[in-house]
């Protein structure tokens, strides 16, 4: 009995065995459960260049076209990547979450409750889901406001809502026009939850029922 | 005791290193004033007061990335360090492995402290929530944890056959754990595993770094010092053994919790909620064992400023696990998940908890590292009220937030309403981190100013005399 009392044998007993076994439970078991979904590379969830990422190559050619060239596929993923870590390096997330829980009226607020297949893909290596809201959630934000509002938003929030607190992201924006990072941002923000439609929801539906 | 404690503190210099010690203490309170600083300004933030708005590298969204990590890797973890080097050379009668690699160590570490700040400030976070470390510098962190685990395990490891006191159970298992959770959480996530499943990962990260490296070495940390300020030997030591294996056995399993009504699936959500209702019971033994050890010395409270620093840490650690047990459950979190209750839960376990625990032991170990006593018992009191009275009002003000928060955003008022509605509360907020702010100040002052007075005759060397006398 005393034999198990050293420091040698609680090293490896508590330290690695039980880790082991808390690494099963509760990570092993719920990661491979949901590797069962179909990871999508960009290409499934971002099919085409969206027609925000489009009209804003209308809005603004100069600074688009210095950032991106063209509105092509490429170009709309090399937008998405770019804003991803952009929200990743300001701490977007830790005041915005990303997804929608089925309790306390949030399908009301927000729309559609999360699903795990939404996150399946490469946008969300390293996931984006968040602790906390000073703002609201932003995986339904797709379409909720228009190009303009996002370019006013990101300059002054206040000047769209006047009680926010969230801060004025200057350096997204050359002078008065957004920059690559600004383009990329609203892209972005236009895009977030602008796959979970009504058709992805029933597929999604399908795959479950088979065994 | 008093002879004990004499003893102890003349334990002849080989064994252990105290300019290292002195050095990751130093440097452990420096990062602490700048977390407290990155706090403030994302305070001021909130409340529309920011300083330097539209400014890319002061903006405030980095700053509160700053502020966890500089608290998290720079302060707990240095000052951790410190305890280590004093404590497992003691208990083991071993040295660490080199004096030499404590000094790389030292280096190496505020190094990567100093560029995981510089990252953040330049943009290049992680998006691992407590582990924004800049991905390129999260393989040094990892090479810095191997050393430290190697210098001092190799202490641990040279008891061989011998019963180890129950501290270096919690700081041996701390050592293995440690590493493996900073590669978990940082690797896992960010590049193998997306979407549900990675944030299944990230929240054992989240609570894995506080269950499995701050609350074992906080619990060993406890057992070793309050017995040694009071003077009496620990209550139970067999439900200290209980508790580390309760700790060990429930806090790796809990941490799916901060992802409660996410789309990991509910089985795990339930196993985490179980598992972190019985660790609010585990944790248990280490304040039940605190305070029939303190029975009879409540005098201490009144003299002995240590004393009242782990003695409000415990009460506050009673207070947070309670509100744990509770707030982990589902109907619960449909209030107050996402709100400023959780962010006056976090403030209340990391700062008035550990935080306290720390400065107690700051409190009680500074004057013997440098051979002085106090430059001003005073300041250090102003410290222990300022603090004890802005966290206290810091939690109760973030914890009626979140409520005020959790049920506007329920009842499906406005977005902008709720954040008016907060706005009271973050004013407050920001009065009572001025107030902490203001007691670490104090304390890094006094610390400072007491480092650099004449030294003083080592306390034995003083009772010699005086019993010579």
């Amino acid at each position: 009995m005393s034999r198990m009392e050293t420091g040698a044998s609680v090293m490896v007993a508590a330290g690695l065995g039980l880790f082991v076994l808390a690494g099963f439970l509760a990570g092993y078991l719920p990661v491979s459960h949901l590797a069962r979904i179909e990871y999508s590379s960009l290409d499934k969830v971002a099919p085409a260049p969206s027609p925000d990422f489009i009209e804003l190559s209308k809005r603004y050619p100069e600074a688009f076209k210095a950032a991106f060239g063209a509105p092509t596929k490429a170009a709309f993923h090399d937008a998405l990547r770019t804003a991803r870590d952009r929200y990743i390096a300001e701490a977007c997330w830790h005041c915005h979450s990303q997804y929608v829980r089925p309790v306390s009226n949030e399908d009301q607020r927000f729309g559609k409750v999360s699903w795990a297949a939404e996150y399946r893909n490469e946008m969300f290596l390293p996931h984006l889901f968040g602790t906390r809201r000073v703002g609201p959630d932003l995986i339904r934000e797709s379409g909720k406001h228009g190009n303009d509002w996002h370019v006013a938003h990101f300059m002054d929030p206040t000047l769209v809502a006047p009680a926010s607190v969230m801060p004025r992201y200057t350096w997204f924006f050359d002078g008065d026009m957004p920059n690559k990072t600004g383009l990329a941002m609203i892209t972005y923000m236009q895009w977030l939850g602008s796959w979970a439609t009504p058709e992805a929801l029933a597929a999604q539906a399908e795959k479950r029922s088979e065994p | 005791m008093k002879g004990l404690d004499a003893a102890m503190n003349a334990i002849p210099s080989r064994l252990v290193d105290r300019p290292i010690i002195k050095a990751h203490m130093a440097a452990g309170f420096a990062f602490f004033l700048v977390s407290l600083f990155a706090g403030m300004l994302y305070a001021l933030q909130l409340t529309r007061l920011y300083p330097f708005p539209g400014v890319e590298l002061l903006s405030p969204g980095r700053f509160r990335m700053l502020h966890t990590n500089a608290v998290a890797y720079g302060f707990l973890i240095n000052l951790f360090i410190a305890v280590l080097y004093w404590v497992v050379p003691r208990l083991t009668g071993h040295p660490v492995l080199s004096a030499r690699l404590s000094r790389l160590i030292f280096v190496a570490w505020q190094l990567i402290v100093l560029a995981t700040a510089l990252g953040i400030m330049g943009g290049h976070a992680q998006a691992i929530e407590w582990g924004e470390t800049p991905t390129f510098v999260d393989h040094f962190a990892v090479v810095g944890v191997l050393l430290l685990v190697v210098n001092v395990a190799t202490s641990i490891l040279r008891t061989r056959g011998e019963k180890v006191y129950v501290s270096l159970w919690y700081f041996g298992a701390m050592l293995v754990w440690t590493p493996l959770v900073y590669v978990m959480g940082n690797y896992l996530p960010q590049y193998f595993i997306p979407g549900a499943g990675g944030a299944a990962v990230t929240g054992m990260y989240i609570h894995d770094l506080v269950g499995l490296s701050v609350t074992p070495l906080g619990w060993g940390m406890v057992y070793y010092f309050v017995p040694l300020i009071l003077e009496r030997p620990i209550w139970s030591h067999t439900l200290s053994l209980i508790g580390f294996w309760g700790l060990a056995f429930f806090y790796p399993l809990t941490g799916i919790h901060h992802f409660y009504y996410s789309p990991i699936p509910m089985y795990a959500q339930y196993g985490a909620m179980m598992s972190t209702i019985a660790i609010e019971v585990v944790v248990f033994t280490v304040i039940v064992n605190f305070f029939m050890t303190l029975r009879g010395r409540g005098h201490l409270l009144r003299t002995s400023l240590p004393t009242r620093w782990f003695f409000v840490g415990m009460v506050n650690y009673f207070i947070t696990c309670l509100q744990c047990a509770f707030h982990t459950t589902l109907p619960f979190q449909r209030i107050i998940h996402f709100s400023d209750w959780v962010v006056g839960h976090a403030h209340l376990v990391m700062f008035g908890v550990f935080g306290f625990w720390l400065i107690g032991g700051i409190t009680y170990l500074w004057p013997k590292l440098c051979n002085r006593s106090w430059y001003s018992p005073a300041l250090n009191s102003w410290n222990f009220w300022l603090s004890a009275i802005g966290l206290t009002l810091m939690f109760i003000d973030l914890t009626a937030a979140g409520l005020v928060q959790g049920f506007m955003w329920r009842d499906l008022a406005q977005w902008e309403k709720s954040v008016i509605a907060s706005m009271p509360f973050w004013h407050a907020r920001t009065l009572a981190g001025t107030m902490i702010v203001t007691g670490q100040l104090l304390q890094g002052y006094n610390m400072w100013i007491t480092a650099r007075m004449p030294e003083s005759p080592p306390e034995v060397e003083r009772q010699v005399a005086a019993s010579a006398a």
